[in-house]
């Protein structure tokens, strides 16, 4: 179980959280795709160990199933047919899920307090119990993964498993994938893994292999090693070079201050209005409904007259409306319109 | 509702919000103490190691079931995941063995014997000893009509063609040897001890 201590950066939180116990490794996910054989048991350990249960999908003409990610479905494995130059038909397999970036863009845009928080261990993490579901998430982050749920109107995405990271487990996709494609330790270890294992490909032929850790988003937690990494977009679309939305930046870096700034002046100015100028004053002569010289009687007169025929609109229970209208009030003659 | 609210009082109502909630944007909002977001479900589960119950690899998996064990407590299974101790597959489960709990939920799981007798389209539920009285009682009847002992040739065959065996794929070595054995000394030639998929 994660406490405040261990989060080290907080959704539309200007305060900065506790920052001293940082001490903390960063943990990865590496994701080897040339291993993976698209056998979907990451998708379904994360099913299992999340309690999500999406509805049974259909068949559309891939082996994608569900045809995307949802707010039930968390990962979801991508196939893709690439034709390379000299003929050769490669299927392209990609675990598609958050990558848990150094620098999230969901993070970065979201407006509900507490919402989304990211740990000292590199986890972004979703807390339902704020989201407000406005989807701002999905703007900011650059590979498209937070979905709304229909059934609450919350964010959802992958948690890296936090809750077992937390005691001490790997996220239940690595711990169940058969062919060792996922693989998760200290962030150090999966990049010394990965550059291994990129050489490895190298030596076999894929001249562009490389491993995909963009620095646009400061680098991710979820990270792959792609055979052509020269051209990620290959695999489902992977984005070469993702960054932050320019919308985001401008709504949390420019607009948003000059936004909080206005209020903040106009809330001032009232104050500084009301201590130079005092209370409006009233008119003399603007007779008021309760303490003015209306007699009681005709007041009395008047609801009890409107609640017996129902059609008296200075009686149907606002009393402001009598407020509002304090002059016609006054010009009706005692006992009311009847 | 009555709202008596005069206008004064409404101008105030409204620059108290105006001012908090600018406030609020500008950060000096009170820090609610930050709850644990998830919390891990299996600690104090009680952990049962078990077999797959799926193929022929035979993948080791542990069952984590409600309450410690004590005597007031019905068990009930709510996770399995791959048992990193065993030799088969170190903790790694195809997407079946990782599904395996809806599989133990399953309306469709068979949980007792069942009978269906000929000619009936209703199965029928029996107890283990009448399903194993029933299915000796079968053997030995089928077995006594359909042994041969010799082919047309006169050679000595000792062989039972006319009931198959399937026996479970998630035995062990030895268990799968001892099945061996007694459905061989039958004479029974169709036999697959191993519900490959």
């Amino acid at each position: 179980m994660d406490n405040s201590q261990n989060i080290i950066a907080r959704s539309a939180t200007t305060t900065p959280p506790p920052q001293v116990r940082n001490d903390v490794e960063e943990v990865a996910k590496l994701i080897d795709v040339s291993k993976c054989i698209g056998c979907k048991a990451c998708q379904v350990a994360c099913m299992e160990w999340n309690d999500l249960r999406d509805d049974v999908g259909d068949c559309h003409g891939t082996y994608d199933n569900p045809r995307d990610l949802t707010a039930e479905s968390w990962t979801v494995m991508r196939f893709s047919e690439y034709e390379s130059n000299d003929g050769n038909l490669e299927w392209l397999i990609r675990k598609d899920g958050c990558m848990h970036c150094a620098e999230p863009g969901c993070l970065e845009a979201c407006p509900a307090p507490g919402a989304i928080v990211q740990y000292a261990n590199g986890i972004v993490d979703f807390d339902s119990n704020h989201c407000i579901g406005c989807g701002y998430c999905i703007t900011g982050c650059p590979f498209d993964i937070p979905r709304i749920s229909e059934k609450d109107n919350k964010s959802y995405k992958c948690t890296l498993c936090s809750d077992r990271v937390n005691a001490g487990m790997e996220p239940a996709c690595v711990k169940t994938c058969p062919t060792n494609c996922i693989e998760f330790g200290t962030k150090k270890d999966m990049l010394a893994r990965a550059e291994k294992r990129v050489g490895d490909l190298k030596a076999r032929g894929f001249r562009d292999a490389g491993i995909y850790d963009p620095a646009g988003v400061g680098g991710t937690h979820v990270m792959y090693v792609l055979h052509h990494a020269d051209d990620p977009n290959r695999y489902a679309g992977l984005p070469k070079d993702p960054r932050i939305s320019p919308l985001v930046g401008a709504w949390k870096g420019v607009t948003k201050p000059i936004m909080s700034a206005i209020i903040g002046i106009t809330a001032f100015a009232g104050v500084i209005h009301y201590v130079t100028k005092g209370p409006k004053e009233e008119p003399e002569n603007e007779p008021h409904d309760g303490d003015d010289g209306t007699p009681p009687a005709s007041r009395g007169d008047s609801a009890g007259s409107g609640a017996a025929s129902g059609t008296d609109p200075h009686s149907l229970g606002y009393d402001a409306t009598r407020t509002s209208r304090p002059a016609s009030d006054a010009q009706r003659p005692p006992g009311g319109d009847r | 509702m009555a709202i008596n609210v005069t206008r004064r009082q409404f101008f105030k109502l409204g620059g108290a919000g105006l001012a908090s909630s600018s406030l609020a944007m500008m950060g000096f909002a009170p820090e609610p103490a930050e709850a644990s977001i998830r919390q891990f479900k299996l600690t104090h589960a009680k952990e049962t190691r078990n077999t797959c119950t799926y193929c022929s690899v035979g993948c080791g998996i542990l069952i984590y079931s409600k309450g410690d064990g004590a005597k007031n407590v019905e068990q009930n299974v709510f996770h399995i995941e791959g048992d990193p101790d065993h030799p088969v597959s170190r903790g790694s489960l195809c997407p079946k063995g990782a599904g395996l709990l809806d599989f133990v939920h399953s309306k469709g799981r068979l949980e007792y014997p069942q009978v269906r007798a000929a000619g009936s389209d209703e199965w029928q539920r029996v107890t283990w000893d009448d399903a194993l009285n029933r299915i000796a009682r079968h053997i030995k009847d089928d077995r006594d009509a359909n042994f041969v002992q010799r082919n047309a040739q006169g050679q000595t065959v000792n062989h039972w063609t006319t009931t198959g065996f399937l026996a479970a794929s998630g035995s062990s070595n030895e268990a799968g040897y001892i099945t061996h054995k007694v459905v061989r000394n039958l004479g029974m030639v169709a036999f697959d001890n191993q519900a490959r998929v």
